[in-house]
């Protein structure tokens, strides 16, 4: 099991908010493919699979907000 | 650090879109080091990642029949407009070799654009939790009203640290009539250009060489390697 976390973004940046899964649960995902990708302020950004696998959970619907360091997604490894 | 410039003139959204994602691809394979394209477009309604539909205030057909296009793109942002009286920049930068950082990246671009203003001597100014640039404007002279107008537009996307889309610049006043099509940002804003600050007449090129020397000054000072990176 592999955590998709949300990563450092810069120093004055503590969230991010998801607009959009590339992916949907249950499906196979490729490292580096584009995961999911996120919106801070006027900026869309994208957050590529850490690893391949298959995509078990999405903790964060799009429209929602995640901290930084939370865990977004989990995917279980191939 | 270098950036290659490329001016691709009066140019549709289109055509420069898709020399967007190629010259992106040059710079993720390591062809390019970073690259900023300058353009003006033809008549063009944008919808970022947080547009909604209902910031363009005109119908469909009414678009059609003015032959504005629209189009639905990946960078931040609610809705915009851009015309031939305006500039665009689209850097397409590696930030790996700058600095990660996102909201660092729309302040320095924020940055360029009131140092460019500032050639015109123009007073050009932040407005906190409200990306852009924007002037205070004390009379309303019949070119805008009074109060704090916005002037430069900022909408980027970013994607394995490399960044597209960017800033425009209203520069001619005939263009601002247009912004009346829509809701610029969703927000109610009035917006203003360098003509009308001015009072006089501005050849958009003129203003796309300064802004590249613009950029070449403020990167090249803020960033190069050699000074230690962004101070």
């Amino acid at each position: 099991m592999t955590k998709v976390v949300l990563p450092e973004l810069g120093e004055s940046i503590n969230k991010a908010t998801i607009s959009y899964w590339y992916f949907q649960e249950g499906e196979k995902v490729q490292e580096k493919d584009d995961l999911v990708e996120l919106t801070t302020d006027k900026a869309t950004f994208n957050l590529p699979s850490p690893c391949s696998g298959a995509l078990r959970e999405i903790f964060f619907r799009e429209g929602e907000t995640a901290n930084i360091g939370e865990v977004l997604a989990i995917i279980e490894e191939a | 650090m270098e950036f290659s410039i490329f001016d691709l003139g009066l140019t549709n959204f289109k055509d420069s879109w898709s020399l967007q994602r190629d010259i992106f691809n040059r710079v993720q394979n390591g062809k390019l080091s970073s690259a900023l394209l300058l353009c003006q477009h033809y008549p063009v309604i944008t919808l970022g990642r947080s547009a909604k539909k209902k910031n363009i205030l005109i119908s469909e057909e009414k678009l059609k029949y003015l032959g504005i296009p629209v189009y639905e793109i990946e960078r931040g942002g609610d809705v915009t407009y851009h015309g031939p009286g305006q500039v665009i920049a689209y850097p397409i930068f590696n930030l790996q070799l700058f600095k990660k950082d996102i909201h660092l990246f729309l302040r320095q671009l924020e940055e360029v654009a009131i140092n460019l203003l500032a050639e015109f001597k123009i007073e050009a100014r932040r407005n906190p939790g409200y990306t852009g640039v924007w002037v205070d404007c004390p009379k309303n002279n019949g070119n805008h009203r009074s109060g704090l107008n916005k002037i430069a537009s900022i909408g980027i996307a970013i994607r394995n640290w490399i960044t597209f889309h960017g800033i425009s610049i209203n520069i001619q006043k005939s263009d601002l009539e247009r912004f009346n099509l829509i809701k610029p940002c969703g927000l109610d804003i009035e917006v203003t250009s360098i003509e009308s600050i001015l009072g006089n007449t501005i050849e958009v090129t003129s203003v796309k060489e300064k802004l590249a020397q613009t950029f070449k000054t403020f990167f090249r000072m803020s960033f190069s390697p050699q000074q230690g990176g962004y101070a």
